[in-house]
């Protein structure tokens, strides 16, 4: 028999035992009747012989060995009884600790789908990215380093310890079907899915004669995209989609959820049928590679291969491999910037869980003091320490599971809007979900948070002096608890401090950032990407004389009050950063200054409402063979020119390709990298160049990137329709799309804080409300126990304000404490916040002015009633207590 | 009558396992056979010999089954598992070496003390 089965088997072993037992007496008492002696005595003589039948069922019961687990099923069914039995305590407790552990499981939810869980790819950990390096590479600004299309070709064919795989990033026209939609195509190498190990949803993958120049072009759809326009009809394979005015045969359906980089590709086409000229130059590096590590290799031993050919590359290939080498990496999630937006919110919640666990210990304590009389008159009986310690965390454990519970609950209700109400998109949503660690966090931190505040009241719980404790009848309360007490109070506000200056730190932020100047008008002004006709595109002729049909079929749309073109336009991601020099004798590009550049066509400054400061803006006579010009902004002036004035000098960017420039003309500082982020941008200065004036060898991959911005007379959305329409070109083939206002940039540009400062708000909340709470409960339990003492005062001649003033002196005095303590807190969590938050303010004292003052109300709010309480106090039923 | 001698520790389950190898025998009657058997010399504490049994019982040397006794009432028979034979044979082989081990170096003493 298992020690389970004897569990389970419990009662009717019990039965059993005590069925023995007394035939044994019987027995034995039968016997001794039998020799005379009286059925009185003989009971009394069987039992002295077994030496006491109960003592001696427990023995049986020990030798059992379901002891622990039975003791732990009695502390369970005795701590759901106390519980029950105190509802008013329970519901509290519980409230309070699930609140703290729901919000640090949705925290924590977010952060393991967004920074934890591996890619959601087979054996993703054998998957690695292979990148370029070169020492004057700016990885910090552009990311990292891609590879050469013909880099990656001879590894791919080269390599033992990988198995390669190349994607190129690119958009363009899906023309055919319904209206021409601007797409993202991913041009990828015929053993992207096979590394991956990814299956497609139909159809089947690219094969390795079709990665090559001059094959059948051949297509494989993305699953929403399939979705979208072919209503998922499995009959569109083997049909054929025309992109940028080319026929591709669609040969496969890629599945649901399936992301490159964390964006799903439209389209994919085989990389090895794209001949442009950037894929077959060594100096361009243009690929992103992954790779697989083949079975039985590793890492180092991947990486030393790829670096050896990386060598062997750079002796061949002098001009364009000389510096270059190669790195393996993990494949990691590109997450973008949210990793330290994620553990500062993760922060603020464990801030708020303390205090809940805090506040759960001091109830707890309050009841374990009051319960001293309980426990002591336990160890009369026999109970050991270690069983009542036991016992007492067995009732914290419950406390804390049922909180738990009711949070993971909470959690799971929580995380989806918490999700969809993210500031922009966030990476990898689709991995946020409750899965196994989050379940094993919950568990863990409530389980460890119901030990923290279970310890203290259980520690303390019998370590009295039992004869004094049963004497003193549990109402007096000594030194050490009132301390205990008091600290868990301090600390409380101490935490709460942390929270409401933090989140007055960001308001404050956030209204400074709100009111600053843009740099530009961004009122009614409407911006889009703009895609000319796929057969222009491949005809430099035609293209100037496209855009400007682009433009002055804009002018003629009603409501419209100006347009230009632009190629990135400020608060977007896309910006074109370059060094420049003021001399001809540009140093190396690594110790060249960086500015914007903008290529814009001559209207554009004026339509943004771009101030002009000096000189002059662009108009029609700088045109191609006319003088090069730029305009250029504060920053760049001041940088470049000092205090000189900057009209007529020239400037050299020697990756424009042409040059050098004359400034003509300088304007005000623009916030490109939005309202937040542009003071501690690494590039801020900016200058502007003429579209018109870009050599025809250019024309047409910029023509790709050009957006176009409208200034309305009306409100901006309204026009998007008459826009579309008009703007859709003699083929039918243009189109509009990405649509924004320039109000929607500038304001999303402030999302992050916005939503840092509303969840600070909230947690700065709660943490008030938990904080007064605490402070309420201790201060009026401390009171409760000092009744009597209060009585005597009365009686012997205390005022009820004295006696008020003496409970109130003593949160004074616990506030005092807490806020100073929490000022230092503070002023560590603003340096935190200022390396994390862009654009957040140092620290100042208005924030601590305006919040501490909240905070000491209402903490003395909370004080007061238990102080009234006091001053209410009748000495003659306070004395009859005792 | 002779002072009584404490049992030493570990042989209680070496003497219940005997007696059970008798044959099938309830609790009382373990208690009176140990106490018969070694004239009254060794006195098993009755409190203890219940856990004992239990204990055996878990460790599956003993199985029990309920069954009537002469006098028509329902009394928990012990009886020696195959386990607790083989069981019984090491501990009392064991028990056997110790004492005439014991035995030698008492005599070898004595020659000594002469």
């Amino acid at each position: 028999m298992n020690w389970w089965h004897r569990l389970l088997r419990r009662k009717k072993m019990e039965e059993q035992l005590e069925k023995e037992m007394r035939f044994h007496l019987d027995q034995h008492a039968a016997e001794l009747m039998a020799r005379g002696i009286s059925p009185g005595e003989a009971r009394r003589r069987a039992r002295m012989a077994v030496g006491g039948p109960e003592q001696v069922k427990e023995q049986c019961r020990d030798v059992r060995g379901t002891r622990w687990l039975e003791d732990s099923w009695q502390d369970f069914r005795y701590a759901m009884r106390m519980l029950r039995q105190h509802p008013g305590f329970a519901a509290v407790a519980i409230l309070t600790l699930a609140l703290g552990v729901g919000a640090s499981t949705v925290m924590f939810t977010v952060v393991n789908g967004v920074l934890l869980r591996p890619l959601p790819y087979p054996e993703a950990d054998k998957l690695v990215a292979v990148n370029g390096h070169t020492e004057t590479w700016n990885a910090k600004l552009f990311g990292e380093e891609k590879v050469a299309y013909p880099d990656f070709l001879d590894f791919e064919r080269e390599s033992h310890s990988l198995t390669l795989a190349g994607i190129l990033f690119n958009g363009g026209t899906a023309s055919g079907a319904g209206e021409p939609e601007y797409v993202n195509f991913n041009e990828i190498s015929s053993d992207v899915f096979s590394v991956l190990r990814v299956a497609l949803a139909e159809g089947r993958t690219f094969l390795a004669e079709e990665d090559q120049p001059g094959a059948a072009p051949v297509m494989i759809l993305g699953y929403s995209f399939w979705q979208r326009h072919f209503g998922g009809k499995v009959g569109v394979l083997g049909s054929s989609l025309v992109l940028d005015g080319k026929s591709y045969t669609i040969v496969g359906i890629a599945p649901a959820g399936f992301r490159l980089y964390d964006s799903e590709p439209d389209v994919c086409t085989p990389l090895g049928q794209d001949t442009a000229k950037y894929l077959r130059n060594r100096a361009a590096h243009p690929v992103h590679v992954l790779a697989r590590l083949r079975p039985g290799r590793t890492l180092a031993e991947a990486q030393a291969e790829l670096s050896l050919m990386g060598s062997r590359l750079a002796v061949q290939y002098k001009d364009t491999n000389r510096d270059r080498s190669f790195v393996v990496e993990p494949l990691r999630p590109d997450v973008g910037d949210v990793r330290s937006t994620l553990w500062l919110l993760l922060g603020a919640v464990g801030l708020l869980l303390l205090i809940a666990c805090t506040n759960v210990a001091s109830l707890l304590l309050a009841r374990a003091v009051s319960r001293e009389r309980e426990l002591a008159m336990r160890v009369a009986l026999g109970a050991g320490r270690g069983r009542l310690v036991r016992q007492c965390l067995t009732e914290s454990a419950v406390l804390g599971l049922s909180g738990g519970v009711l949070g993971v609950g909470l959690a799971a209700l929580g995380f989806q809007p918490f999700v969809a109400f993210w500031p922009g998109a966030l990476a990898r949503a689709e991995e946020v979900q409750l899965d196994w660690r989050v379940l094993l966090f919950a568990l863990t931190v409530s389980l460890v948070s119901g030990l923290l505040f279970g310890l203290a009241p259980a520690l303390r719980a019998p370590a009295r002096e039992l004869e004094q404790m049963l004497r003193a009848g549990g109402r007096s309360v000594v030194g050490s608890s009132r301390r205990l007490h008091s600290s868990f109070v301090v600390s409380e506000l101490t935490l709460a401090v942390v929270l409401l200056v933090s989140a007055g730190m960001l308001g404050r932020t956030l209204l400074r950032l709100s009111s600053l100047d843009p740099g530009m008008n961004i009122r009614n002004v409407l911006v889009a990407r703009m895609a000319l006709s796929p057969g222009v595109l491949a005809d430099t002729g035609r293209i100037r004389a496209a855009w400007q049909d682009v433009l002055e079929r804009t002018r003629r749309v009603p409501g419209v009050a100006s347009v230009a073109i632009v190629d990135t336009f400020p608060m977007r991601e896309g910006f074109n950063a370059m060094g420049y020099w003021p001399t001809a004798d540009v140093p190396p590009e690594n110790k060249q200054p960086q500015a914007l550049a903008t290529s814009v066509s001559p209207e554009y400054l004026s339509v943004m409402g771009i101030p002009l400061r000096q000189g002059r803006l662009f108009n029609e006579q700088d045109r191609m063979g006319s003088e090069l010009v730029v305009v250029i902004d504060e920053v760049l002036a001041q940088q470049a020119f000092g205090g000189e004035s900057a009209i007529g000098k020239r400037l050299w960017m020697p990756e424009m390709g042409y040059g050098p420039f004359v400034v003509v003309g300088v304007v005000g500082h623009v916030r490109h990298w939005g309202l937040a982020g542009d003071d501690q941008a690494q590039v801020r200065a900016q200058f502007y160049y003429p579209f018109a004036q870009l050599p025809d060898k250019l024309l047409r991959r910029w023509s790709e990137l050009m957006s176009i911005v409208v200034r309305t007379n009306v409100a901006p959305l309204s026009e998007v329709e008459s826009l579309k329409r008009e703007l859709r070109g003699a083929a039918g083939d243009q189109v509009f799309y990405e649509v924004h206002t320039m109000e929607q940039l500038a304001s999303d540009s402030l999302a992050r804080q916005r939503f840092l400062l509303l969840l600070f708000g909230v947690f700065a909340g709660l943490a008030l409300v938990l904080a007064g709470i605490g402070t309420y409960g201790v201060l009026a339990y401390l009171t409760g126990q000092r009744v009597p003492e209060i009585g005597i005062r009365i009686a012997l001649g205390a005022s009820p304000s004295g006696v008020m003033w003496m409970v109130l002196k003593q949160s004074l005095g616990m506030i005092f404490v807490g806020v100073a303590l929490g000022t230092v807190g503070a002023l560590a969590a603003g340096h935190v916040l200022k390396q994390l938050v862009e654009g957040m303010q140092s620290m100042e004292f208005s924030s601590f002015a305006i919040m501490i003052p909240v905070l000491v109300f209402a903490a003395l709010l909370a004080s007061f009633l238990p102080a009234c309480h006091a001053s209410r106090v009748d000495p003659v039923i306070a004395l009859r207590q005792e | 009558m002779q002072p009584k001698s404490d049992l030493p520790q570990g042989t209680l389950d070496l003497l219940i396992l005997k007696v059970v190898a008798l044959g099938p025998v309830h609790g009382y009657a373990i208690a009176q056979r140990l106490g018969q058997v070694s004239q009254q010399v060794v006195q098993v504490p009755q409190g203890s010999l219940y856990p004992a049994l239990h204990r055996l019982e878990n460790r599956g040397l003993l199985a029990a089954d309920w069954k009537e006794t002469e006098t028509g009432r329902e009394a928990k028979f012990y009886r020696l598992t195959g386990k607790g034979r083989a069981q019984l044979e090491t501990e009392a082989a064991s028990w056997q070496r110790l004492t005439e081990a014991v035995a030698l170096i008492l005599k070898l003493s004595e020659g000594g003390a002469e």
